[in-house]
C-alpha cells in the first residue's frame, strides 16, 4: 500500500507540476483571476455599500446566498455528530460498555472516588482573560465592516473562549451555563436571523437577500447604509450559529456523545 | 537555465509549495493505517488548497482588501515591473482598465471563498472525529487494517 501510494502521488505531483508551467506568475494583478469579476467588487463594492472592508462586503451581501449556506453546513455539521455519537448502540458495543463500566467501578472503589480538583491557577488567569476573550470576539463581530473581522471569525473567538471555560472549570458546569439546548436554540437563532433577513427581503417585493429594500425597515437610512446594516445582521447571525455549533462540536467529542465527562 | 529559474521557480514558488504540501497530505490519506493520521493528512490537503486560492489573489506591491473609509484613494497599482515586461503590461492594462483600477488591492474574493472553506473544514472535520470516535467504539480500533480484520469476522 505503501509502495503504490508514493507512487500515485509522485505521478500526480509530476502532473500538477507540469500544469504549473500555464498558471499566471506569482502576484500578477492582470492574471485571469484579478481581471473580471474581482475588480467590480474592489472597484465599486465601497460605493455601493458603503462597507470598506471588501472581504465583509463580498461574504455578507455580493455572496450572501453562498454565506448562508455555508452557515447551514455548519450548523448541520452539529446535528451531524449528535446524530453520529447518540446513534443505537450495536450488541458490539453494548458489551464492551459493560465491562468497562464494571471495571470502571473497581477501579473507583480502589482509588476511593475521583476527586480531581482543576488548578487554582489556571482558573484565576481564565476567569481573567474571559471576558477580555467575548469583547474582543464582540468587537471582531461588531467591527468587522471597516477592520479586519467578521461573524465567522468572531464566533470561532467566542467558540474558543467557552471551550477555555470547559476545560477549565469541566464541561459539566460549563453546561449548566451555556447548556446544549440552549447552544442549538442559538445555533438555529443563527440560520435564521440569516435566512429570515433575505425572506424579509423578498416579502418586501426583491429578490431573496437583496438588502436595499430594508431600507423601509431601518430608521433613518438609505439604500445603500441599508445594505450595511444588514451585513451586520447576517454577521451577528453567522456568529451566533459558529459559537454555538463549535462548542457543541468539542462537548460531543470530549465527551464522546453523553456529555458528561469532558477532557 | 535562467528563463528556467526566473520564470517557472522563482516566479511560480507559491505552486510549488501548494503542490509538495497537497502531495504530503495525499500521501498520509492514501498510505497511513491509522484513522486519526489520515485525517490529518486531510487537513493538510485542505491547508494547500487554501494556500493556493490565496496566493492567486495576491497582486504584486497592492495593499490588504480594506479601503481607506474616508480617503478611497486606490488604483493606480504600485507593482514595480521592470524590462520588456513592462511593456507586455502596459498592454495589459490598456486591455483591461478595470483590472488597471483595481491593481492597488489584494483580490478580495479568493480570501471569502477560504474563509468559510476554514470553518467549515474545522466542523466537517469534526464529523469525521465523531465517526472515528464510533468506529473505535464498534470495532476497538481506529487503524485500518485491524478494523477491517474485525468487519470479516
Amino acid at each position: 500500500m505503501k509502495k503504490v501510494g508514493l507512487l500515485t502521488v509522485l505521478l500526480t505531483g509530476a502532473l500538477l507540476m507540469v500544469g504549473v508551467f500555464d498558471f499566471p506568475a506569482w502576484g500578477d494583478p492582470y492574471s485571469p483571476a484579478n481581471r473580471y469579476l474581482s475588480t467590480h467588487y474592489v472597484n465599486q463594492a465601497e460605493k455601493e455599500t458603503a462597507v470598506p472592508n471588501l472581504v465583509t462586503a463580498v461574504l455578507a451581501d455580493y455572496r450572501s446566498f453562498d454565506t448562508m449556506l455555508e452557515t447551514s453546513v455548519v450548523f448541520i455539521a452539529g446535528l451531524a455528530i449528535f446524530a453520529i455519537l447518540r446513534s443505537i448502540e450495536g450488541p458490539l458495543v453494548q458489551a464492551r460498555k459493560r465491562t468497562e463500566s464494571r471495571e470502571k467501578r473497581a477501579e473507583k472503589r480502589d482509588a476511593g472516588g475521583d476527586g480531581q480538583d482543576p488548578d487554582l491557577i489556571v482558573q484565576t488567569t481564565v476567569r481573567l482573560l474571559l471576558p477580555t476573550i467575548q469583547l474582543f470576539a464582540f468587537y471582531v463581530v461588531g467591527h468587522g465592516h471597516h477592520s479586519p473581522g467578521g461573524g465567522f471569525q468572531g464566533g470561532v473567538i467566542l467558540a474558543a473562549g467557552l471551550i477555555l471555560v470547559a476545560m477549565t472549570f469541566g464541561l459539566k458546569n460549563t453546561l449548566k451555563q451555556f447548556s446544549e439546548r440552549r447552544g442549538l436554540a442559538f445555533g438555529s437563532l443563527g440560520v435564521l436571523l440569516f435566512a429570515g433577513t433575505g425572506l424579509l427581503c423578498a416579502l418586501m417585493g426583491t429578490q431573496f437577500l437583496d438588502y436595499s429594500v430594508l431600507e423601509a425597515v431601518y430608521p433613518f437610512t438609505d439604500e445603500i447604509m441599508a445594505r450595511s446594516h444588514s451585513m451586520l445582521v447576517v454577521e451577528i447571525g453567522v456568529a451566533l450559529t459558529v459559537m454555538s455549533m463549535l462548542y457543541l462540536i468539542y462537548a460531543n467529542l470530549a465527551s464522546h456523545g453523553d456529555m458528561k465527562k469532558g477532557l | 537555465m535562467d528563463w528556467l529559474t526566473m520564470d517557472l521557480i522563482v516566479a511560480r514558488f507559491n505552486y510549488w509549495v501548494y503542490i509538495v504540501l497537497m502531495m504530503i497530505g495525499l500521501y498520509a490519506m492514501i498510505a497511513k493505517n491509522n484513522y486519526m493520521k489520515k485525517l490529518i493528512g486531510m487537513a493538510i490537503f485542505q491547508t494547500a488548497i487554501m494556500l493556493f486560492y490565496v496566493s492567486i489573489g495576491t497582486k504584486k506591491g497592492a495593499s490588504i482588501p480594506i479601503l481607506d473609509h474616508h480617503g478611497g484613494e486606490h488604483g493606480a497599482g504600485s507593482a514595480h515591473i521592470a524590462g520588456e515586461a513592462a511593456l507586455k503590461v502596459g498592454e495589459a492594462a490598456a486591455a483591461f482598465p478595470e483590472a488597471a483600477a483595481a491593481a492597488g488591492t489584494t483580490n478580495p474574493l479568493p480570501h471569502v471563498l477560504m474563509l468559510t472553506a476554514i470553518v467549515v473544514g474545522v466542523a466537517t472535520l469534526g464529523v469525521a472525529m465523531a465517526v472515528v470516535q464510533k468506529i473505535n467504539d464498534q470495532y476497538g480500533s481506529i487503524e485500518e487494517d485491524e478494523v477491517l480484520k474485525r468487519i470479516k469476522l
